[in-house]
C-alpha cells in the first residue's frame, strides 16, 4: 500500500486516510470532524489559487488546507 | 446559579446548541424574532445572544449558543459556549442538528446526551433532505437518541408554532437522554473481580478511580497482580469512549438506520454543484468575485453617502435652529451646537455605512456566496495568519474602519478576528481623503502635475494595506500565541436568503453600535469640544471673527498641549498648528480640514476656505520666516495620518467589539508609533534631497 500526503491529492481523486498524526488538538479538532484512519473521502474542489481543498466525507462536505493537513497520510483508491 | 431578576424563580433557561451552519441563528431568529438581547461574555469577544419568550405563564430564557462542533473545546471561544451548555442554570438543550448532515451532527449529540440534562432535537433542513430524494425516520431517530425530535419544515410560522409549544412542554416535562455511546460493559470484569475480593465499588466510584490512572490502583496491585489486566482492558475501554472513532462509529449507524432513499433525487448533479463550477472557477469565479466585491464597496462608499449627507446636513440645521434659540447664552449655544448635536451626528453618520454592509454581509452568508469567498480568498490572506473571510472587513476599512472593525465578525475564530481589527484601521479610509484633497490640491499638483497628485493618492491608500501584511504577521506570531486550530471551512448548499435574518442582522448591528460605541464617541466629542473652547480667551474688541476663532484655539487647552507638544512633532516638521488640528481631529479625522481653517486665522464657514486655506498653507511660515509648508512636509503630514489612529470613533469601536480596554490602547500606540517613524521617514528623505 502506498500513501501520499494529502496536498499530493487532485480533484475528483477518491481517497482513504491512511494514517493521522500524533494526537495532539489540532489533529483531535480534524478528527473531530470525522478525518478518522479508514474514513473514505473524495475531493470535490481545489481552490483556483491552489489551497484550501473541498472533500466529501460522511456525506457532508469540508474545506482544508493542505499545510494544516500536514502529518496525515492518505491512500489514493480512484 | 439562576439569574438575579426578581421573575428568577419562574423563568426557565433554554439553550440552542448545534454545530456552525446548522441552521441555528436562523431558527432562533425565527422563534425570537425582534425580542433579541445581546451581552459580551465577560473578558472575550464572543456576544450572548438572548431572548425571553412566554407560553402558558411560564417565562423562558433563549439562548443561541455559538455554533460549536465539539464540546471538548480547545479555543478560548469555544470554551464560553460549552460552559454555557453546563452551566447548572440551564432547565433545557435544544439539539439542533442538520437533518441532510446527521453523521457529522450528532457527533455533538454524543457529548452532549452524557451531560445528564434535559435534551431535545430540533431537526433542520428537512426540506433539503427531501430533495436529495432521502426521508428521516423520525420515531426510529427519537427512539435512538433517547430524546424528543421535532423536524422543522421550512421556517414558516406552523414550524415554529410547533417548536415552541414542544420548547414548553419539554420544560414541564422534561426527557433526560443516557449516554448513547455507554462504555460500562468495558468496566464490569474489573468490577466482578474486585467484588470477589471483597471490594465494592459503584460503576461511577470506579469508573473515576479508572480515570484517575495507575496509581489510584497500586495498592490493590500490591496484593493482587492478577487485577493488572483488567485494569488496563477497563481503562482502554473507558479511553475509547472518548475518542472519536467511537463516536462516528455510532453516529454513522444511526445514520444508516433511520435515513432511507425513497426516490431517485431528480437532478444528478445538483444546483448548488452546477453554480459551484462557476463561481469557484479559477476565471470565472475569480472575476465574479472582484465584481461583487466592487459592489460591495461600492455600495458603502456612495450609496450610503446619501444618507450620510442628509444626517450632516439634518444635524447642522437642528444646530443652527437650537443654536437660534439658546442665542442668550454663548456657552450653552456652543456646548449644544458644536458639542453635543455635532457628537450626536458624528455618532449617526455611521450607521449609513454600517446598516449597507450588514445587509450585504447577512445576504451574502445567507445565500452562501461568503464561504465561497473565504474558499477563494484564503490563499491569499491565509499565509499570514489571516483567513479568506478577512477580505470583507479589509475591504470595507477603506470606506470607513467602524464598519470594517464591526464586519470582522465574519471571522469564526477569536484570534484571527482580533487581528483582521487590529489592522483594519491601517487601510485609508474615506475621512481621510479630505485631508489628502487638500495637501496634494496645494502643494503636489501644483508643482509637479496630476500624473504624481494621482500616484500620491494611490501611494497613500498603498501604504496602509502594505503595512497591514507584516503586522497581521507578527501579531499571530508574537502577540496572539497559543494554540491555533485548523481552518475549518463548509461551502454550505447555495439558498434563497431569509430576509428575517438580513433586517435582523442589521438592526443588531445599528444598535450595538449606537448604544455603546456611539456613548463612548459622544463623551468624547463633548471632551474635546471643551478642550478648545475653554478657557475662554478674552479677546480685544474689534478683532475679526475669523482672528477671534483663532485666538481662542490657539489659548484653549487644545491649543496650549497643541503647543505644549510642539517639540515632539517638530522634527517631523510640523509646527504647534498642525499638532493642534491633529489633536482636534481626534472626533472625526476630517475635521482636520476645518481645524486648520480656524488656526490659520481663516475660520470654519467660509465657502471658499478649501481654496483659501491651499493659498494660506502654502504662505505660512516658520516664526524664522522659512516656508513651514514644501512638498515633503505635505508628504509627511499625509503619511502621518494614513498611519495613525487619530479616529476614536474607531477606537471605541475596537473597545466595544474586543471587549477590552487592552486593544484599542495598542492599536492607538502601535499606529502612532507607525505614523511618527513614517513621517520621520518622509522628513529624513527631505533633508537627504534638499527638499526641506
Amino acid at each position: 500500500m502506498t500513501t501520499v500526503s494529502f496536498g499530493e491529492l487532485k480533484k475528483g481523486m477518491r481517497a482513504r486516510i491512511a494514517e493521522s498524526p500524533e494526537p495532539k488538538d489540532e489533529v483531535l479538532r480534524l478528527q473531530e470532524m470525522g478525518l478518522i484512519p479508514g474514513t473514505e473521502f473524495k475531493v470535490v474542489k481545489i481552490a483556483p489559487l491552489g489551497d484550501p481543498i473541498e472533500i466529501d466525507l460522511r456525506g457532508y462536505r469540508l474545506c482544508l488546507r493542505k499545510q494544516e493537513m500536514t502529518g496525515f497520510e492518505v491512500e489514493i483508491l480512484d | 446559579m439562576k439569574s438575579k431578576s426578581s421573575t428568577s424563580s419562574f423563568q426557565k433557561r433554554v439553550a440552542l446548541v448545534g454545530n456552525p451552519n446548522a441552521g441555528k441563528t436562523t431558527l432562533f431568529n425565527a422563534l425570537t424574532g425582534s425580542k433579541q438581547k445581546i451581552a459580551n461574555y465577560p473578558g472575550v469577544t464572543v456576544e450572548q445572544v438572548s431572548a425571553l419568550l412566554e407560553s402558558d405563564g411560564v417565562l423562558a430564557e433563549f439562548i443561541d449558543v455559538p455554533g460549536l462542533y465539539s464540546l471538548d473545546a480547545v479555543s478560548e471561544d469555544e470554551a464560553v459556549a460549552v460552559n454555557v451548555i453546563h452551566d447548572q442554570s440551564v432547565d433545557l438543550i435544544v439539539c439542533v442538528i442538520d437533518g441532510s448532515n446527521l453523521e457529522r451532527n450528532l457527533f455533538i449529540y454524543t457529548q452532549i446526551c452524557a451531560l445528564k440534562k434535559p435534551i431535545m432535537v430540533a431537526l433542520t433542513m428537512v426540506d433539503r433532505v427531501e430533495s436529495k430524494g432521502e426521508k428521516v425516520d423520525i420515531s426510529k431517530l427519537s427512539k435512538l437518541l433517547g430524546c424528543r425530535v421535532v423536524p422543522i419544515v421550512g421556517h414558516k410560522e406552523k414550524g415554529m408554532a410547533v417548536l415552541k409549544e414542544a420548547i414548553f412542554q419539554e420544560l414541564k416535562n422534561p426527557t433526560i437522554p443516557g449516554p448513547v455511546i455507554d462504555r460500562t460493559e468495558a468496566i464490569l470484569p474489573l468490577k466482578d473481580r474486585l467484588n470477589r475480593m471483597g471490594f465494592d465499588l459503584s460503576v461511577e466510584e470506579l469508573k473515576a478511580k479508572i480515570q484517575e490512572g495507575e496509581p489510584a490502583f497500586e495498592h490493590y496491585f500490591d496484593q493482587f497482580p492478577e487485577l493488572r489486566p483488567d485494569f488496563l482492558l477497563a481503562k482502554e475501554g473507558l479511553e475509547r469512549h472518548l475518542d472519536p472513532s467511537a463516536r462516528y462509529g455510532w453516529t454513522s449507524k444511526v445514520q444508516k438506520d433511520v435515513v432511507s432513499l425513497i426516490k431517485k433525487p431528480l437532478r444528478a448533479v445538483s444546483t448548488t454543484d452546477r453554480l459551484d463550477l462557476i463561481l469557484t472557477h479559477r476565471v470565472f469565479g475569480l472575476a465574479i468575485f472582484v465584481c461583487v466585491m466592487y459592489l460591495v464597496f461600492l455600495s458603502i462608499y456612495t450609496f450610503s453617502q446619501p444618507a450620510m449627507d442628509l444626517i450632516q446636513n439634518g444635524f447642522s440645521a437642528l444646530g443652527k435652529t437650537l443654536g437660534g434659540a439658546l442665542g442668550g447664552s454663548p456657552i450653552l449655544k456652543s456646548l449644544v451646537v458644536d458639542g453635543i448635536v455635532g457628537g450626536i451626528g458624528s455618532v449617526l453618520v455611521f450607521l449609513p455605512q454600517i446598516l449597507v454592509l450588514f445587509f450585504f454581509i447577512a445576504l451574502l452568508e445567507g445565500t452562501g456566496y461568503l464561504a465561497r469567498a473565504a474558499f477563494l480568498m484564503d490563499r491569499l490572506l491565509g499565509w499570514c495568519g489571516l483567513n479568506g473571510r478577512a477580505f470583507i472587513p479589509l475591504l470595507s476599512s477603506f470606506a470607513c474602519a467602524i464598519p470594517g472593525i464591526m464586519a470582522a465578525r465574519v471571522m469564526p475564530d477569536a484570534k484571527s478576528r482580533l487581528a483582521t481589527i487590529l489592522v483594519a484601521p491601517l487601510m485609508s479610509c474615506s475621512a481621510r481623503l479630505p485631508v489628502y484633497m487638500l495637501l496634494i490640491g496645494a502643494f503636489i499638483e501644483p508643482r509637479f502635475g496630476p500624473f504624481w497628485a494621482g500616484f500620491t493618492l494611490f501611494a497613500m491608500h498603498f501604504l496602509g494595506f502594505a503595512l497591514a501584511i507584516p503586522v497581521v504577521f507578527f501579531i499571530n506570531r508574537k502577540i496572539l500565541k497559543g494554540k491555533r486550530l485548523p481552518f475549518l471551512l463548509e461551502l454550505p448548499p447555495y439558498q434563497v436568503p431569509k430576509w428575517k435574518d438580513i433586517v435582523i442582522a442589521m438592526m443588531t448591528r445599528g444598535k450595538v453600535f449606537v448604544t455603546t460605541a456611539g456613548t463612548t464617541i459622544l463623551i468624547m466629542s463633548v471632551i474635546i469640544w471643551a478642550a478648545g473652547y475653554f478657557p475662554r480667551y478674552n479677546v480685544p474688541p474689534e478683532t475679526k471673527p475669523e482672528v477671534a476663532a483663532q485666538l481662542q484655539l490657539e489659548h484653549s487647552i487644545l491649543g496650549t498641549f497643541g503647543k505644549g507638544i510642539e517639540p515632539v512633532f517638530k522634527p517631523l516638521g510640523f509646527d504647534w498648528r498642525i499638532s493642534t488640528a491633529i489633536l482636534s481631529a481626534f472626533p472625526a479625522r476630517e475635521t482636520v480640514v476645518p481645524s486648520l481653517g480656524i488656526l490659520f486665522s481663516l475660520g470654519n464657514d467660509d465657502e471658499k476656505r478649501d481654496e483659501k486655506l491651499t493659498k494660506t498653507l502654502s504662505e505660512a511660515t516658520w516664526p524664522d520666516g522659512k516656508p513651514l509648508f514644501t512638498a515633503w512636509t505635505a508628504v509627511g503630514l499625509m503619511v502621518f495620518f494614513a498611519l495613525c489612529a487619530q479616529c476614536f470613533s474607531t477606537l471605541a469601536t475596537v473597545r466595544r467589539e474586543t471587549n477590552s480596554r487592552k486593544w484599542p490602547w495598542i492599536m492607538f500606540g502601535y499606529m502612532t508609533v507607525f505614523a511618527y517613524i513614517g513621517a520621520l521617514i518622509v522628513r529624513g528623505l527631505a533633508v537627504l534631497f534638499g527638499g526641506a
